[in-house]
Protein backbone atom coordinates (compact mmCIF):
# COMPACT_ATOMS: atom_id res chain seq x y z
CA UNK A 1 0.00 0.00 0.00
CA UNK A 2 1.23 3.52 -0.75
CA UNK A 3 0.16 6.89 1.15
CA UNK A 4 -1.60 7.55 -2.10
CA UNK A 5 -4.05 4.40 -0.68
CA UNK A 6 -4.72 5.50 2.45
CA UNK A 7 -5.80 8.93 1.00
CA UNK A 8 -8.56 7.40 -1.01
CA UNK A 9 -9.28 4.62 1.38
CA UNK A 10 -9.97 7.02 4.23
CA UNK A 11 -11.34 9.72 1.93
CA UNK A 12 -8.77 11.92 3.58
CA UNK A 13 -7.49 15.53 2.81
CA UNK A 14 -3.87 15.78 2.46
CA UNK A 15 -1.97 18.42 4.47
CA UNK A 16 1.15 18.73 3.75
CA UNK A 17 1.41 19.18 -0.25
CA UNK A 18 4.62 18.03 -0.64
CA UNK A 19 4.03 14.30 0.68
CA UNK A 20 5.70 11.93 -1.37
CA UNK A 21 2.28 9.90 -2.00
CA UNK A 22 4.36 7.14 -3.55
CA UNK A 23 6.10 5.83 -0.37
CA UNK A 24 5.29 2.37 0.79
CA UNK A 25 3.30 1.45 3.91
CA UNK A 26 3.14 -1.81 5.17
CA UNK A 27 1.76 -1.52 9.00
CA UNK A 28 0.41 0.98 11.38
CA UNK A 29 -0.58 1.85 14.79
CA UNK A 30 -3.54 3.70 16.24
CA UNK A 31 -3.40 5.26 19.36
CA UNK A 32 -3.55 8.60 21.41
CA UNK A 33 -1.36 7.59 24.15
CA UNK A 34 2.33 8.38 22.58
CA UNK A 35 4.35 6.61 25.38
CA UNK A 36 2.58 3.40 24.13
CA UNK A 37 3.76 4.38 20.49
CA UNK A 38 7.51 4.63 21.71
CA UNK A 39 6.80 1.75 24.00
CA UNK A 40 5.13 -0.65 21.88
CA UNK A 41 5.85 0.32 18.32
CA UNK A 42 7.98 -1.54 15.95
CA UNK A 43 9.18 -0.26 12.38
CA UNK A 44 5.71 1.17 11.79
CA UNK A 45 5.05 3.63 9.07
CA UNK A 46 1.43 5.01 9.96
CA UNK A 47 0.48 6.70 12.94
CA UNK A 48 -3.13 7.00 13.55
CA UNK A 49 -4.09 9.28 16.03
CA UNK A 50 -6.93 11.57 17.74
CA UNK A 51 -4.40 13.36 19.46
CA UNK A 52 -3.49 17.01 18.43
CA UNK A 53 -0.02 18.68 19.08
CA UNK A 54 3.50 19.15 18.50
CA UNK A 55 4.53 15.67 20.17
CA UNK A 56 2.52 13.23 17.72
CA UNK A 57 4.75 14.37 14.80
CA UNK A 58 8.22 14.24 17.01
CA UNK A 59 6.72 10.92 18.30
CA UNK A 60 6.41 9.81 14.48
CA UNK A 61 9.74 11.42 13.58
CA UNK A 62 11.46 9.53 16.80
CA UNK A 63 10.05 5.83 15.62
CA UNK A 64 10.32 6.82 11.58
CA UNK A 65 7.04 7.14 11.03
CA UNK A 66 6.28 8.62 7.67
CA UNK A 67 2.69 9.18 7.66
CA UNK A 68 0.22 10.79 10.62
CA UNK A 69 -3.57 10.46 10.13
CA UNK A 70 -5.52 12.88 12.74
CA UNK A 71 -9.22 10.99 12.74
CA UNK A 72 -12.19 12.78 13.52
CA UNK A 73 -11.50 15.65 11.39
CA UNK A 74 -8.93 16.65 13.69
CA UNK A 75 -6.81 19.73 11.44
CA UNK A 76 -3.04 20.03 12.77
CA UNK A 77 -2.44 23.91 13.44
CA UNK A 78 0.30 25.18 11.43
CA UNK A 79 3.74 24.61 13.15
CA UNK A 80 2.90 21.42 13.76
CA UNK A 81 2.02 20.88 9.91
CA UNK A 82 5.70 22.74 9.57
CA UNK A 83 7.26 20.36 11.72
CA UNK A 84 5.81 17.58 10.05
CA UNK A 85 6.93 18.90 6.18
CA UNK A 86 10.65 19.23 7.69
CA UNK A 87 10.24 16.15 8.91
CA UNK A 88 9.16 14.78 5.63
CA UNK A 89 5.97 13.27 7.30
CA UNK A 90 2.96 13.40 5.41
CA UNK A 91 0.35 14.20 7.11
CA UNK A 92 -3.70 13.16 6.38
CA UNK A 93 -7.09 14.29 7.84
CA UNK A 94 -9.91 12.22 8.02
CA UNK A 95 -13.37 12.59 8.70
CA UNK A 96 -13.95 8.99 10.47
CA UNK A 97 -13.47 7.89 14.04
CA UNK A 98 -10.43 6.34 15.00
CA UNK A 99 -12.26 2.91 15.29
CA UNK A 100 -13.56 3.37 11.65
CA UNK A 101 -10.39 4.67 9.99
CA UNK A 102 -8.48 1.55 11.32
CA UNK A 103 -10.73 -0.69 10.23
CA UNK A 104 -10.46 0.25 6.70
CA UNK A 105 -7.02 0.18 6.80
CA UNK A 106 -6.64 -3.34 8.10
CA UNK A 107 -9.56 -4.61 5.86
CA UNK A 108 -7.32 -3.09 2.51
CA UNK A 109 -4.29 -5.03 3.84
CA UNK A 110 -2.29 -2.97 6.48
CA UNK A 111 -1.35 -4.96 9.46
CA UNK A 112 -0.21 -3.94 13.12
CA UNK A 113 3.35 -4.76 12.74
CA UNK A 114 5.48 -6.77 15.29
CA UNK A 115 5.20 -5.52 18.79
CA UNK A 116 8.46 -4.33 20.59
CA UNK A 117 10.43 -6.25 22.43
CA UNK A 118 12.57 -3.78 23.86
CA UNK A 119 15.08 -3.69 20.76
CA UNK B 1 31.82 8.47 12.93
CA UNK B 2 33.13 10.28 15.96
CA UNK B 3 36.97 10.10 16.57
CA UNK B 4 37.96 7.60 18.91
CA UNK B 5 40.22 9.79 20.94
CA UNK B 6 38.04 12.84 21.16
CA UNK B 7 33.83 12.59 22.13
CA UNK B 8 31.87 14.55 20.86
CA UNK B 9 29.68 16.19 23.69
CA UNK B 10 26.43 18.46 23.29
CA UNK B 11 24.50 20.36 25.80
CA UNK B 12 21.16 21.26 26.07
CA UNK B 13 18.89 22.98 27.72
CA UNK B 14 15.46 21.62 28.63
CA UNK B 15 12.47 24.48 29.01
CA UNK B 16 10.09 23.76 31.59
CA UNK B 17 6.18 23.64 31.35
CA UNK B 18 6.98 24.43 27.24
CA UNK B 19 5.52 21.04 25.81
CA UNK B 20 5.51 22.60 22.25
CA UNK B 21 9.74 22.76 22.73
CA UNK B 22 10.15 19.42 24.63
CA UNK B 23 11.32 16.92 21.72
CA UNK B 24 13.83 19.27 20.38
CA UNK B 25 16.70 18.14 22.35
CA UNK B 26 16.32 14.41 21.18
CA UNK B 27 15.51 15.52 17.42
CA UNK B 28 18.68 17.47 17.71
CA UNK B 29 20.66 14.60 18.67
CA UNK B 30 18.59 12.39 16.50
CA UNK B 31 19.83 14.07 13.47
CA UNK B 32 23.12 14.25 14.33
CA UNK B 33 23.92 10.50 15.06
CA UNK B 34 22.35 9.77 11.71
CA UNK B 35 24.57 12.48 9.91
CA UNK B 36 27.52 10.70 11.55
CA UNK B 37 26.51 7.28 10.05
CA UNK B 38 25.56 5.49 13.41
CA UNK B 39 23.60 2.24 12.81
CA UNK B 40 19.91 3.06 12.81
CA UNK B 41 18.91 1.00 15.60
CA UNK B 42 21.16 2.30 17.81
CA UNK B 43 20.02 6.43 16.94
CA UNK B 44 16.69 5.05 17.49
CA UNK B 45 17.25 3.90 21.05
CA UNK B 46 19.12 6.58 22.26
CA UNK B 47 16.57 9.03 20.55
CA UNK B 48 13.63 7.39 22.03
CA UNK B 49 15.06 7.07 25.96
CA UNK B 50 16.45 11.24 25.37
CA UNK B 51 13.27 12.08 24.02
CA UNK B 52 11.10 10.11 26.91
CA UNK B 53 13.37 12.34 29.40
CA UNK B 54 12.65 15.32 27.71
CA UNK B 55 9.34 15.38 28.42
CA UNK B 56 10.07 13.86 32.18
CA UNK B 57 11.75 17.65 32.62
CA UNK B 58 9.38 19.45 30.92
CA UNK B 59 6.34 17.17 33.05
CA UNK B 60 7.44 16.76 36.03
CA UNK B 61 10.92 18.89 36.92
CA UNK B 62 10.12 22.47 35.98
CA UNK B 63 12.60 22.18 32.95
CA UNK B 64 16.49 20.63 33.07
CA UNK B 65 19.28 20.10 31.85
CA UNK B 66 20.83 17.41 29.15
CA UNK B 67 24.76 16.99 28.66
CA UNK B 68 25.39 13.77 25.74
CA UNK B 69 28.57 12.19 24.91
CA UNK B 70 29.19 10.35 21.49
CA UNK B 71 32.02 8.00 20.68
CA UNK B 72 31.68 5.32 17.98
CA UNK B 73 31.40 3.02 20.76
CA UNK B 74 28.44 4.28 22.79
CA UNK B 75 26.51 7.17 23.35
CA UNK B 76 25.98 8.66 27.02
CA UNK B 77 23.18 10.59 28.26
CA UNK B 78 23.17 12.64 31.39
CA UNK B 79 20.15 14.31 32.35
CA UNK B 80 19.65 16.07 35.78
CA UNK B 81 17.13 18.61 37.45
CA UNK B 82 16.24 20.50 40.29
CA UNK B 83 12.75 19.51 40.43
CA UNK B 84 10.58 18.01 43.01
CA UNK B 85 12.52 14.66 43.31
CA UNK B 86 10.85 11.07 43.33
CA UNK B 87 10.08 9.46 46.57
CA UNK B 88 9.75 5.80 45.74
CA UNK B 89 11.89 5.42 42.89
CA UNK B 90 10.79 1.06 42.20
CA UNK B 91 6.91 2.76 42.02
CA UNK B 92 8.26 5.14 39.59
CA UNK B 93 10.01 2.78 37.61
CA UNK B 94 7.16 0.36 37.23
CA UNK B 95 5.08 0.71 34.08
CA UNK B 96 1.80 2.46 34.47
CA UNK B 97 2.60 4.25 37.69
CA UNK B 98 2.16 7.75 37.48
CA UNK B 99 2.03 11.10 38.74
CA UNK B 100 0.95 13.26 35.67
CA UNK B 101 -1.97 15.19 36.11
CA UNK B 102 -4.42 14.72 33.77
CA UNK B 103 -3.86 18.11 31.77
CA UNK B 104 -0.33 16.28 30.46
CA UNK B 105 -2.40 12.62 29.85
CA UNK B 106 -4.45 14.61 27.93
CA UNK B 107 -1.42 15.59 25.98
CA UNK B 108 -0.49 12.26 24.80
CA UNK B 109 1.71 11.17 28.05
CA UNK B 110 1.68 10.39 31.65
CA UNK B 111 1.38 6.91 31.16
CA UNK B 112 3.21 5.76 33.29
CA UNK B 113 5.97 4.36 30.26
CA UNK B 114 8.53 6.90 30.81
CA UNK B 115 11.40 5.69 32.80
CA UNK B 116 10.27 2.00 31.59
CA UNK B 117 10.50 3.26 28.38
CA UNK B 118 14.13 4.73 29.06
CA UNK B 119 15.34 2.19 31.01
CA UNK B 120 13.98 -0.56 28.45
CA UNK B 121 15.86 1.56 25.16
CA UNK B 122 19.11 1.58 26.87
CA UNK B 123 21.72 -0.83 28.15
CA UNK B 124 23.12 1.41 30.73
CA UNK B 125 20.31 3.25 33.09
CA UNK B 126 21.30 5.02 36.56
CA UNK B 127 18.55 7.10 38.26
CA UNK B 128 19.11 8.88 41.78
CA UNK B 129 17.00 11.31 43.09
CA UNK B 130 17.06 13.57 46.16
CA UNK B 131 12.89 14.97 47.27
CA UNK B 132 13.13 18.51 47.59
CA UNK B 133 16.63 18.63 45.63
CA UNK B 134 16.36 16.89 42.10
CA UNK B 135 16.83 13.87 39.83
CA UNK B 136 19.53 12.89 38.19
CA UNK B 137 19.58 10.12 35.20
CA UNK B 138 22.82 8.86 33.75
CA UNK B 139 22.10 6.10 30.56
CA UNK B 140 24.11 4.96 28.06
CA UNK B 141 23.21 3.12 24.23
CA UNK B 142 25.93 0.96 23.44
CA UNK B 143 26.77 1.38 19.60
CA UNK B 144 27.47 -2.39 18.35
Amino acid sequence: MKINDILSILDARLLTPNADLTRDVHTACGSDMMSDVLAFVKDQSVLVTGLNNPQVVRTADMMDMICIVFVRGKEPDAGILALAQEREIAVLCTRHTMFTACGLLYAHGLRGGVGSDGE
Amino acid sequence: MASESEPICLHYEVPGNDFTRAGEASADLKARLKALGFPSAAVRRAAIALYEGEINLAIHAHGGHINVSVTPQRIDMLLWDEGPGIADIPLAMSEGYSTAPDEVRSLGFGAGMGLPNMKKYTDEFELTSTVGVGTRIAMAVYVS
